[in-house]
């Protein structure tokens, strides 16, 4: 079997199991529950899929090893003994529903809402919802987010006994309220991509991010709510900067900024994509963070075509962003693109314009600083912010970088 | 389920229990709202307490008891009063949590009862 024939295969174990685990959560509103009694099976899965191929019906083939297991008795210290009748019920629902004519209910998009929901620690949103909709384990997603294993099992087990016990509801909200909640659960995929965004080269084992991971919720999400302009906008987004991967880092694998990245190495396909599904968003007339945010990076893209970069446009773009969705990242993101499209002295006087408490860690600030001081031959102040972005800095080859623009600083 | 919404007040809301000017718009309100949980048939109980200032605070420690004048926690806001619900899940008991006066300007913490 081919590598991609063993990777569509594991993907489509992730996506049964995540129709099965939401299914039995949504039923019995045990997510430990329902994780225990398709783990083995997952783990089965997982193993004979790749080699055996994908079976004709994915679900039904989980859930009867499921319930082997929980009808093997020596087996049940597992699962709790309060919720094995209910779960047994539940799976034995499950089975009947599998093997019908009709596919499997996808009731996945209720999960995400429950692993995003205002109630659960905003920090254990994208872990959970890595964990329940794609079986990711606690380790992998410990070592994305740079925490040790252990921690992140006992914070992930917290957080599921609140939604047993809290009684959440599994149920996609109504329209009122859907806006707001959407906004949570795209803000939790997006956060699962940049995890992945500063480990391009994957040289820092420690950090294998889950940049493929939130794409694939965010094709997930963007297919389940196609009407959603918010969901198309962070899909189209995170194939844009994903177009990028390969230009980030140039022979030696040093850092290469967005400007000076050779647009040959910028995928095309992916970028054709996005644009795409950016213009599908953009027929709602409802604009949002997410869609002005790909919009920004689509006209980045525009320079592999006419050979300029709009700084116009792009300003324009994050005047409006900041209007919905004021942050740190857009404010600092703004002064460039100014510097960019009027001089050094308009950006840095808006970037001295962000609340100096925010930026305070906030390392692109200060590189960005740096950059413009540096442009105005204010040479000992910009070493200075160099000093402190690089000392911010968590991925070495973007530390390197800066100590370079530092040196050229001095010498030049 | 049973959730019992624990109803936090400022100093300000707590004093306009007894402020001849804005007594009415306080008992008002709480009046209201308990209305709309009997009518909504979700109240299952609950009391208004008394201010923290008449709070009496106790401890038993190696067979000695420890009396002491004034609330548990010396917060900025107080315990108030409490309401127990019965509704179907945390979501929709939120939702009545919102609507209660003291959501607006103290703080509202739902909890859900433990099951004895």
């Amino acid at each position: 079997m081919t590598d991609d024939a063993r990777r569509a295969a594991e993907l489509a174990a992730r996506a049964s199991y995540g129709r099965l685990l939401a299914y039995l959560a949504r039923r019995s509103r045990d997510v430990a529950a329902a994780e225990d009694a398709l783990g083995d099976s997952f783990v089965a899965a997982l193993a004979t899929w790749p080699r055996d191929g994908v079976p004709e019906r994915p679900e039904a083939w989980l859930l009867a090893a499921a319930r082997r297991r929980l009808l093997d008795a020596g087996r049940h210290a597992g699962v709790r003994a309060r919720a094995r009748p209910a779960l047994e019920a539940v799976v034995d629902e499950a089975q009947g529903v599998a093997s019908s004519v009709h596919g499997f209910p996808d009731e996945r998009l209720a999960l995400l809402f429950v692993c995003a929901h205002p109630a659960i620690d905003e920090g254990m949103r994208t872990p959970l919802m890595l964990q329940t909709v794609l079986g990711l384990d606690a380790a992998r997603i410990a070592a994305a987010f740079l925490v040790p294993a252990a921690t992140m099992g006992q914070r992930l087990v917290r957080v599921k006994t609140k939604i047993r016990d809290a009684g959440m509801r599994f149920e996609v909200p109504g329209p009122d309220e859907l806006a707001p909640r959407l906004g949570s659960v795209l803000g939790a995929i997006y956060a699962a991509y940049g995890s992945g965004w500063d480990d391009v080269d994957g040289a820092d084992t420690r950090r294998r991010g889950l940049a493929e991971e939130a794409i694939w919720l965010g094709r997930l999400v963007a297919r389940l709510l196609a009407d959603e302009p918010e969901a198309l906008g962070l899909l189209a987004l995170m194939l844009h900067c994903e177009a990028r991967r390969a230009a980030r880092r140039d022979a030696a694998g040093g850092y290469v900024p967005l400007s000076e990245q050779d647009v040959s190495c910028w995928a095309r396909p992916i970028v054709d994509e996005a644009e795409g599904i950016l213009r599908q968003a953009s027929r709602a007339g409802r604009p949002g963070r997410f869609q002005l945010e790909a919009a920004v990076q689509s006209a980045h893209a525009m320079r592999a075509v006419s050979g300029r970069t709009d700084w116009e446009a792009i300003v324009l773009l994050y005047d409006a962003l900041i209007r919905v969705a004021p942050t740190v990242g857009a404010e600092v993101a703004r002064a460039a693109a100014l510097a960019e499209r009027g001089g050094a002295e308009p950006g840095l006087a808006a970037l001295v314009a962000v609340p100096a408490a925010v930026v305070a860690s906030y390392q692109p600030f200060w590189a960005l600083r740096g950059h413009l001081l540096g442009r105005l031959r204010r040479v000992d102040e910009a070493a200075q912010a160099y000093a402190r972005a690089i000392a911010l800095g968590e991925d070495p080859a973007v530390r390197r970088f800066l100590e370079e623009k530092e040196r050229v600083l001095r010498t030049g | 389920m049973k959730y019992t919404i624990l109803i936090y007040e400022t100093a300000g809301e707590l004093g306009a229990r007894t402020d001849q000017h804005r007594q009415p718009a306080y008992w008002g309100a709480y009046r209201a709202y308990t209305q709309a949980l009997k009518a909504a048939g979700v109240m299952v109980g609950g009391s208004g307490l008394q201010p923290p200032s008449v709070a009496t605070t106790v401890r038993q420690r190696d067979g000695k008891r420890q009396v002491q004048d004034g609330p548990y926690a010396d917060t900025k806001e107080q315990l108030g009063g409490y309401y127990e619900i019965e509704v179907a899940d945390l979501d929709t008991a939120l939702d009545w949590a919102a609507r209660c006066p003291a959501a607006a300007t103290g703080a509202v913490e739902v909890r859900p009862n433990l099951v004895m």
